[in-house]
């Protein structure tokens, strides 16, 4: 069996990122396995602007983001291979992949990092009565057609969703000549960045219908029409609200959902509600030196923060590689929430293991407005920011610092609350 | 006078922001929390500008490319944006391609570039 020190699953922005950290930290037995033909993930079909504002503080493409980190990973000959399926990982870290090239292999890792990523919800979890016609694309889907194969799925559009792919997707098929007639979102609120509402829906004219869902699907072969309509506060259709649409296409864009069938398999305790591994400060999951971090641990709208994610796990994953990084430390507080943050990540934390600062990123649950999030250390408020707004389609984060933690040596409670005033 | 509405889209905060103006000049910025916003408020009634993504078809890939992304390399106005993609449709790029190859010059007389985002053997 073949040995690697650290090897990495997926070789999206994630897998890339905590490559690199690792190996500057002083690994150099890398492994990073991915399925697909090319280094990039998901980047690769995100070729419109706006990404890594804030890590090279200008406008990238996906793609070029991508190149950032492969040319870092070449650079630094770091060994990956690509067209490489990850079919399964044992507790003992065994990693078991195939390729055409080289049919089944296995490797014996000692420290893992998950960096699988995340796939679209699908139209079979969604509940829309009808036909199943042809004209029905996942956002994602009609991405990779557009961007990538040069094909246009449609020329009259409905969009359910207001997740950012969709978003993007209206204003791509608006330029490739295509209608986009609406967008309907279920909630009261849009799931997507405010910068793509603004730029992909409003500067096209194109309306967003809060609280309104698809109700309809009408056509044989291929999509002919959609009805949308109106939801209650118990997002159930209100009847004489319909609204009929021509239409050859419906682009679902109504989510995403980390990818965990590999984690799930080895016996990785998942999240119930951000879907992924629950980790503690060092990105750990309950198994000791498997490691997670982007897509795959929680849904993130900016890639900026997948990077700075995954250096954290890919660093922490080199320290457990080289026994700097112990499992039995003794002390795992959990971050407490009081109902404002859906969730966090990490959900535990050591302090005696944290440098000089930790990042604490969640997601609230519905918009709020004219709020502060406060930290408490065993109920002493160490931290207060004000927030104007905050919405769920935005992920949040607040700095602990090693002095906050220095001031509470005996710490036995951390609460991260929205609270107002 | 004229009133017009607009998300500023700086940063999350998306703070919607009311711009007073007389003929084609700004009176008065309004509902924006930092100056930011009112730069962009500024820019966004007198001159608003965009980058424009897309793709365009390649031939003689290497590894089976159909399409190499591609950008106007700054901002152009907005309002050229439609006359842009016009102009890129029926391009046809041999490969090989490196990001930042200019693509076509002076697209649509926009007097910028378009350049690859990608690479494309
Ligand atoms: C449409 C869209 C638009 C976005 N727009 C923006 C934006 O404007 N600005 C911004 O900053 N961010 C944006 N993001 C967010 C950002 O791109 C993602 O959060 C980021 O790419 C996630 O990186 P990742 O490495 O976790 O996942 P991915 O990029 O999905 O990479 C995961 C990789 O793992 C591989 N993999 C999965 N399972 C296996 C397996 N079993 N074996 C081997 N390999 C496997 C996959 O093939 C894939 O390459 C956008 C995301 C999407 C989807
Ligand atoms: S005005 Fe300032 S605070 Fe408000 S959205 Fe714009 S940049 Fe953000």
């Amino acid at each position: 069996m073949e040995t690697y020190n650290v090897v990495i699953i997926g070789g999206g922005p994630a897998g890339l990122a905590a490559a690199v950290s690792a190996y500057d930290a002083g690994e150099h037995s890398i492994l990073v396995l991915e399925r697909d033909t090319q280094l990039g993930g998901i980047l690769n079909q995100c070729i419109h602007n706006g990404f890594g504002l804030h890590t090279f503080q200008e406008e990238l493409t996906g793609p070029e983001y991508a190149q950032r980190f492969i040319d870092r990973l070449i650079e630094r000959k770091i060994e990956y291979r690509l067209n490489t399926m990850v079919l399964d990982i044992t507790r003992e870290k065994v990693v078991t992949a195939c390729s055409r090239a080289d049919g089944v292999t296995r490797i014996q890792a000692k420290a893992i990092v998950l960096a699988m990523g995340c796939r679209e919800r699908s139209r079979g979890s969604l509940n829309i009565p009808g036909f199943r016609p042809a004209g029905v694309f996942s956002a994602g889907t009609a991405q990779r057609l557009v961007n990538m194969e040069g094909y246009l799925p449609g020329r009259r559009v409905v969009i359910l969703g207001s997740g950012d792919i969709g978003l993007i997707m209206a204003r791509r098929m608006t330029l490739e000549g295509a209608k986009v007639l609406v967008c309907a979102e279920i909630m009261p609120y849009s799931g997507g960045l405010k910068r793509n509402i603004v730029q992909c829906l409003d500067d096209f004219g194109i309306p967003l219908k809060l609280s309104h869902t698809v109700v309809d699907i009408e056509g044989k072969d291929r999509v002919t029409g959609v009805t949308i309509a109106r939801v209650d506060s118990h997002m159930k259709p209100i009847p004489g609200t319909e609204e009929h649409y021509d239409c050859d296409t419906l682009l679902l864009s109504v989510g995403l959902l980390p990818e965990n069938e590999l984690s799930r398999g080895m016996g990785v305790e998942l999240s119930p509600v951000h879907k992924g591994p629950v980790v503690n400060e060092s990105l750990m999951t309950n198994i000791p030196g498997v490691f997670a971090a982007g897509n795959v641990l929680h849904v993130h709208d900016l890639v900026d923060y997948v990077s700075e994610e995954a250096e954290t796990a890919g660093r922490q994953a080199a320290a457990y590689a080289a026994g700097s990084l112990t499992d039995e430390t003794g002390r795992e507080i959990p971050i407490e929430t009081g109902g404002g943050p859906r969730y966090t990540v990490p959900e535990t934390l050591d302090p005696a293991r944290i440098g000089d600062q930790l990042t604490i990123r969640f997601r609230v649950g519905s918009v709020m407005k004219d709020r502060r999030v406060n930290v408490y250390l065993d109920g002493d408020r160490v931290l207060s920011r004000p927030r104007r707004v905050m919405a769920p389609g935005e992920m949040e984060e607040v700095l602990l610092t090693r002095k906050m933690l220095d001031g509470h040596p005996d710490l036995k409670s951390i609460a991260i609350k929205v609270e107002e005033g | 006078m004229e009133t017009r509405n607009l998300t500023c889209i700086r940063c999350p905060l998306g703070c919607q922001i009311e711009v007073k103006m007389e003929g084609k000049e700004v009176v008065s910025v309004t509902g924006n929390t930092c100056r930011r916003g009112d730069i962009y408020a500024r820019k966004e009634v007198t001159n608003p500008t965009r980058i424009v993504t897309s793709s365009v078809r390649v031939s003689g890939s290497r590894t089976g490319a159909v399409m190499v992304s591609c950008k106007t390399a700054a901002d152009i106005p907005k309002a050229r944006v439609m006359d842009v993609v016009k102009d890129i449709k029926d391009l046809v790029i041999p490969c090989p391609v490196a990001i930042g190859d200019v693509l076509k010059q002076d697209v649509a007389g926009t007097g910028v570039d378009l350049v690859a985002t990608r690479n494309v053997e």
